[in-house]
């Protein structure tokens, strides 16, 4: 006696939250059965592994039909196939786009394309397609604010469409992020990051009326950057700037000797990296340059966190009394969100 | 030119890419109505074209619009190529038919496409407008009300229960036509689903009319089905009632106690009279026989006057089984005469409701049914049905005979099936005997009807309990004992029948779903050979299910059988049986003796030893599922209740039954002489195979509880949360080890997984209840079994009567009933442990013979009739006791009517089998929602396998019905039936095809808590007591 065919149609779809989690963990029906098995389910409910293999697969496949909806959720909402409880489908849609941020970590500026796709484990493979969806989508068919835009066209809650709009946004700009030295950071760092500077160094943080979205760095802004270069080029006004940060941190500072040291170097490298910012290559390798020009120097002279956002908020402030420089804006819209990035790059 | 018709095309969403180079669609629609079409402008490159269309009006006459299906068709434009059709939408507009129902339509329809499943939605509103119709011979039925509910629908009250109606009508099977060879499977698919939705339009056409012509305005009950005869044609077949229904005007007056539906109509008396308990709450039988065999004669001498039909002038002729006076006395005789008279000029007393008004149902006499072998003929006139006709007409004058037999004249709770295999067909028709209160039958004024109510109260309800045949020239052997309620009549000691319990009868505990399962295997053979073979296994057949039904009833330590379908299908090689059923235990019939295994070969010691194993594992089994089921005996509802008989109550009951049963001997050991209890007697490896498979029926784990009527017996506190479902199922046989044996496995264990699967899907829901499980069997190929079950599960609160609001003196009283309980539980269980170890005085005996029932078997070529009857009949214990119960009632009743509700989301439908929300209330019917459906796949691995393909399938059928009861503005389907499921597959080619057949009724309902309570429900109270009874008791 073989089964040959086995289902169970509710008016109402039933869900199990535990057999959706392992369907979207990757697991194969007979490895989902095996882990309901142990964890203790026949026990409590008397029932047979027939009967759970059984409401396995036909919970798979319910899920597989509803994956074609959950690429598009809003077609989820509207769509008389499946009645499902709001609160249900927020669910649904939620764990679906929730991602392990390890792997999202992995994944982060690389290219989301089939080479990419086919380096993916088996867990992965699910997450990779649907963020290749959910890039897709933003890319081609939205403007406005990112956030708004995914939080609405795929019905996620405000923390995780942050998080893809991170993605999204590096993904976009396609940084590098992969170098041994960035491997001490977190998907958060980056996440952080990324939203500063959509806020800050985007179009749409200009004029959120403009077409184009605010997942592409603001190409005007970049040019500028260049105008920077003035206050280390310019020896006067780096001195004068020197002497400035000094004077404020004398006796305030644990390692002021070594700041005073380094300060040339270390503004140097950060006006440079704004500076090279208007070639793409440049601004992938951003995050390789903060590291190199400022969070590296810095770590390896034991400056502590404290020291460090003094530093900065001096650094940046000053500039402010160099009566020679003229891009006090400019300056200000960058260094403001390069401020915040290497407070949050700076740790081990 | 008596309607118009009118149709706008709003908009469509979703819709699946037509155009590759593009991924858009070009869409168009095509609205059709008969012969005339309309067409929408091109929308250009979009999913979701806003065509905004002006109104298309159709002119048509009102039998078109009975018959027709509108037919929208969305199409995708293709400049140099055919258009490529999207998909359709077909919308029966009768419910805009009548008055009362929906005036419009609109709202969003799934685009349906045979290959392809639903492909995008469209939005459409329809109306009509109906201009009057003076012609008196006019063709159509416009205004006649359709329903699926067995039952009076909530919010109407009956008049006049007129009777049976039937119609069928027939076509050849477009499948079958020589030009399905050249079309498409869509057109010819399309083809089909068109033919079926015209002859069901017409099938209801004719229907109506012929309401109309016995003075009704609505049809009750109404079942209509399909028989795909294959090439000989396709039959589309109904029965109902015809009622004359009358709206009640201020429904929310009768806001409580939906949760039954028999409950409700239950107010409707009393509510136009408040008092009718004062008649059933004094001391309970201090009336004697001659005090109420006179009142139905006094109502009836009213009625003949009252009314100028010819009903009651015809003559009272023809006493059903010859001498009725005996032992029912003058008043049996004149209720007989009465409701023959009444009946006897219908050509088929039957009525398809299985819950009646109070009072409507005098007698139960038990289940008849017949069956009949027939060889589908090749040549087919589809414009003289009369072959057809004749075959039920036929199998329905032998129902009525066998009713007749049992001294009654009326058949209730009647339903018809076929099954059908390559060209051998059996017809099957089944229902209970009964025997009807007149009043409901005739032409009677309001007034006169309640009058009669008053007076006929109680010797309806003691009566009730009554064999309506006569004692000493009974149909059949059976054990008759003093009714347990009023101890003046006598009842049998089982009773099966095929309608729902009557609200007012007294169950002790909790019923439960009883199968019986049987498989026969049967040599190939064609045409009347094949016939032949089929005819000779259906009695043995017919004698096994019931006698499986009556071990697992008593295995169950019940005593009857509610909702009772057997159902036999026939397969290429076997035959397959399938009888479902609910158990209960009424408390006025007795209480049902043990199963007692005997050997016949005692010599062997070992063998002894076995059986006595064996034994021991049956007593076990019974003591168990009485505690289970909570039947305890019925001394408890005496303590509490105090009933007035007198009779020492303390005793145990063993005792007790010993003195009852010498007070019946003398009556009862004229007629028979059995003294043992139920014997299984074990003589091969057959019947200890039948023993096992006895005790192998697991019960449903703890908090499940299922039955396949309405309600589920001993619960009545049920809570909002309710969960259709529809399972399929589909097992192939290893060909190699074919026996009977192993079928009878196979198949028990295909049902018991089923059940176990089910049980665990809903385990969230615990506890619920499954009710209405409605399982289908069919065999599709050689080697296939398929069972659909349908059902669905409703929670309740097994605490309620704890946690509930209510007034301290209420709760007190409650707390005080529930300590007696507990107090009483003890000794109790005590004491059904003992039972069935003790050998039972001859008085507690029961036995089944069915020599009676395998005599009248008969078969000859071709046309064989299987006359299977079982009879058993029963009473139900009634209210004497309403004067202690009452308070407890109320506090019940008030929980009921205002359940927990928190989700009442906007846009969700509900689906139910039942006639009833729980927690809700229906304020309105819509109209009839009755669909087909076919799908077919050329890609099943594609889409999933065969599970797939029909997981979609069910998943989109439930979805149009939604949708199509969500356009008529309604947010629920009552009474939700999937009347076919007929699923072929060829895996070889990778094809798959499935027909399916849903009908229901559209309503509106309004949850009980978002109504008002208002204090004017008092009075009703009282009468809630009654029924609650039952639940407070046990």
């Amino acid at each position: 006696m073989t089964s040959e065919l086995d289902i169970f149609v509710g008016n109402t779809t039933l869900i199990d939250e535990d057999v959706y989690r392992l369907w979207l963990d990757g697991y194969s029906v007979t490895d989902a059965v095996a882990l309901r098995v142990r964890s203790g389910i026949l026990e409590q409910t008397g029932a047979t592994a027939a009967v759970l293999q059984s409401d396995t697969m036909d919970h798979y496949r319910t899920f597989h039909m509803l994956e074609r909806l959950l690429h598009a959720p809003p077609k989820l909402l509207h769509q008389l196939i499946f009645q499902i409880p709001p609160s249900r489908q927020a669910l649904l849609i939620e764990r679906y786009y929730a991602f392990d941020e390890a792997f999202v970590r992995e994944v982060l500026g690389k290219k989301l394309s089939k080479g990419t796709k086919k380096d993916l484990d088996d867990i992965s493979t699910k997450t990779g397609i649907t963020l290749k969806s959910c890039r897709r989508q933003v890319v081609e068919e939205m403007r406005g604010s990112l956030v708004d835009n995914i939080q609405q066209h795929f019905l996620l809650s405000d923390r995780l469409a942050r998080d893809y709009a991170a993605i999204v946004f590096f993904a976009n700009n396609r940084f590098e992020t992969g170098k041994k030295k960035l491997q001490y950071l977190s998907f958060g760092d980056f996440a952080f990051c990324a939203e500063l500077m959509i806020q800050n160094w985007t179009l749409g943080a200009v004029d959120s009326q403009m077409d184009d979205m605010d997942m592409d760095l603001d190409k005007e802004f970049l040019q500028d950057l260049k105008e920077l270069k003035v206050l280390v080029a310019d020896k006067d006004l780096l001195d004068l700037h020197k002497s400035l940060v000094c004077t404020a941190l004398r006796g305030k500072l644990g390692v002021f000797s070594e700041m005073e040291a380094n300060f040339k170097n270390l503004s140097r490298g950060l006006v440079n990296v704004a500076a090279k910012l208007t070639h793409n290559k440049d601004v992938r390798d951003l995050f390789v340059d903060l590291v190199e020009k400022f969070v590296e120097p810095c770590r390896s002279d034991h400056w502590p966190l404290s020291d460090v956002r003094f530093f900065l908020n001096q650094y940046s402030a000053s500039v402010h009394s160099l009566d020679g420089f003229r891009h006090q804006a400019l300056w200000d819209r960058y260094m403001g969100t390069l401020r915040g990035c290497l407070l949050r790059l700076y740790h081990d | 030119m008596p309607g118009k018709l009118k149709v706008k095309i709003v908009a469509g969403r979703h819709l699946p890419v037509m155009d590759r180079a593009s991924d858009l669609t070009d869409a168009f629609v095509e609205v059709k109505f008969g012969n005339t079409t309309f067409k929408t402008d091109v929308y250009l490159k979009s999913l979701n074209p806003q065509w905004n269309s002006e109104w298309f009006k159709f002119e048509v006459d009102d039998e078109d619009l009975q018959d027709e299906p509108l037919q929208i068709t969305v199409l995708d434009h293709d400049t140099y190529s055919a258009n490529d059709a999207i998909g359709k939408v077909y919308i029966d507009i009768d419910p805009l038919l009548y008055s009362e129902a929906a005036t419009v339509i609109s709202g969003w329809f799934p685009i349906y496409d045979t290959i392809h499943g639903i492909r995008g939605e469209i939005n459409v509103v329809v109306k009509v407008d109906l201009f009057n119709d003076l012609n008196r011979f006019r063709q159509s039925s416009c205004g006649v009300k359709f329903f699926c509910t067995t039952s009076i629908p909530k919010c109407y009250r009956a008049v006049i229960i007129h009777g049976f109606v039937e119609e069928l009508v027939v076509n050849e099977d477009p499948e079958y036509q020589w030009i399905d060879r050249i079309r498409t499977p869509r057109a010819s698919n399309e083809a089909r689903q068109r033919l079926i939705s015209l002859m069901s339009g017409e099938l209801q056409r004719k229907i109506g009319l012929k309401v109309l012509e016995m003075r009704g305005n609505a049809v009750v009950g109404y079942l209509q089905c399909f028989d795909l005869e294959g090439e000989s044609g396709l039959v589309v077949r109904a029965i109902g009632t015809a009622c004359t229904l009358d709206k009640l005007s201020s429904p929310a007056a009768f806001l409580p106690a939906c949760n039954s539906p028999s409950k409700e109509m239950k107010e409707i008396p009393f509510n136009e009279d408040p008092n009718p308990n004062t008649h059933s709450s004094g001391p309970s039988t201090p009336l004697k026989n001659q005090t109420y065999s006179f009142s139905p004669s006094k109502s009836y001498s009213r009625q003949s006057s009252s009314s100028d039909t010819d009903l009651s002038l015809t003559p009272k002729t023809g006493m059903g089984s010859g001498s009725a006076g005996k032992e029912g006395g003058p008043f049996k005789a004149l209720l007989r005469q009465q409701t023959q008279s009444a009946l006897e000029q219908r050509e088929f007393p039957f009525f398809t409701l299985t819950a009646f008004p109070p009072g409507f149902l005098v007698h139960v006499g038990g289940v008849v049914s017949a069956r009949s072998v027939k060889l589908l003929d090749r040549i087919h006139n589809p414009d003289e049905p009369e072959t057809r006709d004749a075959w039920w007409a036929e199998i329905r004058q032998e129902i009525k005979s066998h009713a007749k037999a049992l001294g009654c004249h009326a058949v209730v709770g009647y339903s018809e099936s076929t099954s059908i295999c390559e060209e051998v067909c059996i017809l099957s028709a089944s229902g209970t005997a009964a025997v009807l209160n007149p009043r409901f039958l005739q032409d009677g004024t309001v007034e006169g009807c309640l009058e009669q109510r008053l007076e006929e109260n109680l010797p309806t309800r003691c009566g009730f309990c009554h064999i309506p045949y006569d004692e000493l020239n009974m149909p059949f052997p059976a054990h008759l004992t003093y009714c347990y309620n009023c101890r003046k009549q006598k009842v049998p000691d089982v009773l099966f029948t095929t309608i729902d319990l009557p609200t007012d009868a007294t169950v002790i505990g909790k019923g439960c779903l009883i199968q019986a399962r049987l498989c026969r295997l049967k040599k190939k053979a064609q045409a009347e050979a094949n016939a032949t073979a089929i005819s000779n296994l259906l009695p043995f057949m017919e004698y096994e299910v019931h006698t499986q039904l009556m071990n697992k009833l008593k295995l169950k330590g019940m005593n009857a059988l509610f909702g009772l379908r057997i159902q036999i299908t026939v397969g290429e090689n076997m035959l397959m049986g399938l009888a479902s059923a609910t158990g209960v235990y009424l408390a006025a019939l007795p209480t049902p003796g043990g199963i007692q295994i005997a050997g016949k070969t005692p010599n062997d010691g070992s063998y002894e030893q076995h059986i006595s194993h064996m034994q021991k594992k049956i007593n076990d089994t019974i003591a168990k599922n009485k505690e289970l089921y909570e039947i305890n005996p019925p001394e408890i509802s005496e303590e509490i209740i105090g009933s007035p008989i007198p009779e020492p109550r303390q005793r145990s009951r063993l005792l007790r039954s010993q003195s009852e049963s010498s007070d019946e001997v003398t009556e009862l050991d004229l007629s028979h002489g059995k003294k043992d209890a139920f014997v299984l007697e074990i003589d091969d490896t057959d019947a200890m195979e039948d023993v096992h498979s006895l005790l192998t029926d697991v019960p449903p784990p703890s908090g499940f509880y299922s039955c396949n009527t309405e309600i589920m017996p001993g619960i009545n506190n049920w809570t909002s949360e309710i969960q259709m479902f529809t399972s399929v199922r589909v097992i192939r046989l290893s060909s190699l080890n074919l026996t009977n044996q192993a079928l009878n496995k196979n198949f028990n264990d295909l049902c018991e997984n089923l059940l176990k699967s089910l049980y665990f899907k809903l385990r969230s829901m615990i506890p619920c209840c499954l009710c209405h499980v409605n399982f289908t069997v069919s065999l599709p190929e050689d080697e296939l079994i398929q069972v659909t079950v349908t059902a669905v599960a409703i929670t309740f609160d097994k605490n309620q009567a704890l946690q509930t609001t209510k007034t301290p003196v209420e709760k007190s009283l409650q707390r005080a009933s529930t300590d007696n309980e507990e107090l009483l539980q003890f000794p109790l269980e005590l004491c059904s442990d003992s039972l069935p170890s003790h050998p039972f005085p001859p008085a507690k005996a029961t036995s089944v013979d069915y020599s009676s029932f395998a005599d009248r078997c008969s078969s000859w070529i071709e046309l064989i009739k299987l006359k299977a009857q079982t009879i058993r009949r029963g009473s139900i214990k009634t209210t004497m006791t309403v004067e202690k119960a009452s308070p407890v009632g109320d506090g019940n009743f008030r929980n009921r009517s205002a359940p927990p509700c928190a989700n009442s989301t906007v846009g969700v439908v509900k689906m139910t089998p039942l006639s009833f929300i729980p927690g809700a209330k229906i304020t309105k019917y819509l109209g009839i929602i009755n669909m087909f459906f076919i799908r077919e796949t050329t890609s099943l691995r594609e889409e999933g396998g065969v599970s797939g393909f029909l997981h979609a399938f069910i998943a989109e059928v439930f979805a149009m019905v939604r949708a199509h009861v969500a356009a008529l503005g309604g947010n629920a389907v009552v009474s939700y039936i999937m009347k076919q499921c007929v699923f072929m597959e060829n895996p070889n080619k990778n094809q798959a095809q499935c027909l399916i057949n849903v009908s229901g009724d559209a309503v509106v309902f309004v949850r009980e808590s978002d109504l008002e309570v208002v204090s004017s429900q008092q009075p009703t109270t009282n009468c809630q007591s009654s029924c609650t009874e039952g639940e407070v008791t046990t």
